[in-house]
């Protein structure tokens, strides 16, 4: 089974549902180490991207996740604006005009995001960030697809990764961003960027059942 | 036409008001002040970066300035999404600061890169700054001034003073209270703490040393306009 522009739209309104219920747990989980916004932020970003595609769904999935890079930039502001619309922009960019997407293929979208994600906040693993979560999580889609899975076993693979990755980041002190300035403070604390990674991720791979 | 700034800050407030100090000392520079979020709270938006960025090139380039990590994300996507390549930068240097050097210093009519040096070299402690290059002795013209204004050599003075020799083709250094400092620098001059009634030395080499000299000796001797 492939996966074609519209099943990438429909992957992305789940993740907006998906953000939306978990909203609050975001907002908590910032409080703590940063601004309290991760979650509000995420929400309104998401919601415009499914008010966007509601406008018109764009041909391929490239094109699709673009639409949703430039709306999450425009829209989500703090660090996620730029982290996600940089991870979002690249896998576009990763995937050009293919009409249809193949195991493979989704997991080298997701080596783009995190490549671009990295390159953005300049973050590494163990950072206590959002990469902890993802490097583990493009790390096991690409095994999966490699070892001839679906892409819903490609996905629930990254998902289960980085759900193990965002809880890593619990006895770590925050390298990065607000959480950073925190030093010894911030350990005992889910990152909140890797909490959001993986339930993307979870979003992803309900999406693709 | 002079390198424009654009400040990225999460709060509006903080980037008018730098971009209004620094317009201060650099009053023909195009310094757009670009924080907040659109609905007034704290956060950076990545479409008023990019609209300020456009605004503020009239050619010569742009140069971005950030508070917080967030906002240099934003200033470096913005400076990605531009057609034309190479027309902003992001300037890795303390925003107060640097700032404050990269205007006086385009104010100067210094190109981008140089620009983006001053702003940067702000950052560095004195020390491990880039060393100016040294008068040549058998050249070398001095003059001795006795400050009369006000606030001495202040952050506006300072500024005139380093305006006031930016085009010569000459190396000229101030030296106060045992400290000798390259008057090019804005931000060099304002650490002498030269303050009224202060004796400063001027040593100049180079083509237009003496046109150095002269003109500031008349900015001391006019107190800086005040």
């Amino acid at each position: 089974m492939g996966c074609t522009a519209s099943d990438v739209a429909r992957a992305l309104r789940a993740v907006s549902e998906v953000v939306a219920e978990h909203r609050d747990e975001l907002v908590e989980l910032d409080r703590v180490i940063g601004d309290a916004d991760h979650g509000e932020n995420l929400q309104r970003g998401f919601s415009a991207v499914v008010s966007t595609l509601d406008t018109a769904v764009p041909e391929t999935p490239g094109a699709v996740l673009k639409v949703a890079a430039t709306t999450l930039i425009s829209k989500v502001g703090g660090a996620a604006g730029p982290l996600y619309g940089t991870g979002f922009l690249r896998a576009a960019t990763t995937l050009a005009d293919r009409s249809e997407l193949d195991p493979a293929g989704v997991a080298g979208a997701l080596r783009a995001g995190l490549e671009g994600v990295r390159a953005r906040g300049k973050a590494e693993q163990g950072d206590a960030t959002m990469v902890d979560a993802l490097i583990p999580a493009v790390e096991a889609a690409e095994r999966a697809a490699e070892a001839g899975d679906g892409i819903a076993e490609v996905l629930s693979a990254a998902a289960d990764a980085a759900d193990k990755g965002a809880e890593s980041t619990v006895p770590l002190v925050a390298r990065k961003g607000r959480a950073s300035y925190l030093g010894e403070r911030s350990v005992g604390h889910l990152d909140p960027g890797a909490r959001s990674t993986a339930l993307l991720l979870r979003a992803l791979a309900g999406a693709a059942r | 036409m002079s390198v424009g700034l654009v400040l990225v800050a999460h709060s509006a407030r903080l980037a008018e008001g730098l971009a209004e100090l620094a317009g201060q000392m650099a009053p023909d520079v195009t310094v757009l002040p670009a924080g907040g979020l659109p609905g007034g709270g704290l956060g950076t938006d990545y479409d008023s970066v990019v609209a300020a960025v456009q605004r503020a090139d009239s050619g010569a380039g742009v140069v971005l300035l950030y508070d917080l990590g967030s906002a240099q994300m934003t200033a470096e996507l913005a400076v990605e999404s531009l057609p034309e390549e190479g027309t902003a930068v992001v300037a890795d240097a303390p925003f107060v600061e640097g700032t404050v050097a990269a205007a006086v210093a385009a104010q100067g009519g210094a190109d981008r890169d140089r620009v983006l040096e001053a702003a940067a070299a702000a950052g560095a402690p004195a020390d491990l700054g880039p060393a100016p290059a040294e008068p040549d002795d058998r050249e070398t013209r001095q003059v001795e001034l006795t400050l009369r204004n006000e606030v001495g050599l202040h952050a506006r003075p300072a500024a005139l003073l380093a305006r006031g020799v930016a085009d010569l083709d000459a190396q000229v250094r101030v030296r106060a209270g045992g400290e000798e400092v390259d008057a090019h620098s804005v931000l060099a001059l304002m650490s002498l703490g030269a303050r009224q009634g202060d004796r400063i030395e001027v040593l100049a080499a180079g083509r237009q040393a003496q046109e150095a000299l002269d003109r500031i000796s008349s900015l001391v001797e006019r107190d800086f306009d005040e």
